[in-house]
């Protein structure tokens, strides 16, 4: 799994055939009955879309301009017999909410509750990727990083030590160059092992000094539990209502908390209307 | 003095951010914190916006964010 820079599987060109044919089907959007839900976070233009298309066989998916994914674009794959939906949030340097992209990305990791949020990060620029591992893994522990463009940093004279990281993060962590479908196998492996609780996750989480700070957090976090019931993440909650985030504060007034934006509601997209 | 006001190929260090609202949050989001090291690379055809290096990506920041960065060399 943990294959470094120098050692990067050269199997590119017949990836399909030979990596993964035998376990991976590719499904379109032929979404039904999944099994499992994946989340595809990363920033913009670290290769999201592209492994979305390597999973799911789709086409149409494809552009490299700023917010290319608007919306959530959903596919499907079937890997060693199960059935597995994947979703390409939009790119996002944050989660923070400054942006509707942020809500919609932000919303499906927090409350569409995903058996596995995977993200990708770019190996070339891995400082600030590691800025969206951190903000994810505050969310959700049960998430996988994708260390795309290995082939890139390669290029750059970079070595990234993939083990430490994994060690450091506390999550499975998969170099790849996914233009060439190398790590794809190892993606999907990882994922799997997430999905089945097979890895044993001890993701990295912020934790502060202040101890007045983490007081208020808790008696926040019980309140939030008390009034939505089955939130997710309620420490987080508490934390962006600490911080004054407008859209958490207004979604905790109405009452709205928890409940995910439905397709109609959000901007339509080429992939949601060819379903 | 504010980032602004830095020189094409020069590099300062990030002081503090003169701003509390979501600004201040895009800024570090982008990675711009106290103690970042940042570089003008060069300006955009017209002066404005600027493009600086900031942990080993190219941002592009307008003039009037840029004044919203205290730096110092």
């Amino acid at each position: 799994m943990s294959t470094q820079a120098g050692t990067l599987n050269q199997c590119g060109g017949c990836a399909s055939s030979c990596q993964h044919g035998a376990q991976l089907t590719r499904l379109g959007i032929k979404v039904r009955n999944w099994d499992y839900t994946i989340a595809l976070a990363g920033n913009p233009n670290t290769g999201k879309s592209t492994i979305f298309n390597q999973l799911t066989g789709l086409r149409q998916h494809v552009g490299n301009w700023a917010g290319k994914t608007v919306s959530r674009a959903e596919g499907a794959f079937n890997f060693n017999d199960k059935k597995f939906k994947l979703v390409d949030l939009p790119g996002t340097y944050s989660l923070l909410s400054t942006s509707v992209d942020e809500e919609i990305a932000r919303d499906f990791i927090l409350f569409g509750k995903p058996d596995v949020t995977v993200i990708v990060a770019d190996a070339t620029r891995l400082e600030r990727s590691l800025h969206l591992v951190l903000q994810v893994l505050e969310i959700t522990s049960r998430a996988v990083v994708a260390l795309n463009l290995m082939d890139e940093a390669g290029r750059n004279g970079l070595t990234i030590d993939a083990r430490e990281l994994v060690r450091e993060l506390g999550v499975p962590v998969v170099p790849m160059a996914a233009r060439r479908a190398d790590g794809i196998s190892e993606l999907l492996a990882a994922i799997e092992k997430v999905s089945l609780n097979e890895f044993p996750l001890r993701a990295r989480q912020a934790r502060y000094a202040d101890e007045e700070l983490e007081l208020s957090i808790g008696m926040l976090a019980n309140n939030l539990q008390a009034t939505f019931g089955d939130l997710p993440n309620a420490r987080w909650v508490a934390l962006r209502l600490l911080e004054g985030d407008e859209s958490i504060i207004n979604a905790v007034r109405d009452k709205t908390l928890g409940t995910l934006k439905t397709e109609n509601s959000l901007p339509s997209m080429a992939l949601s209307e060819a379903r | 003095m504010t980032l602004d006001m830095l020189e094409t190929g020069c590099t300062a260090t990030v002081k503090s951010i003169n701003n509390q609202s979501t600004e201040r949050r895009r800024l570090f989001d982008l990675g711009i914190l106290p103690g970042t090291k940042i570089e003008n690379v060069m300006p955009s055809p017209l002066g404005d916006p600027i493009a600086y290096r900031v942990r080993s990506s190219v941002v592009a920041l307008r003039r009037e964010q840029a004044r919203l960065i205290e730096i110092e060399k």
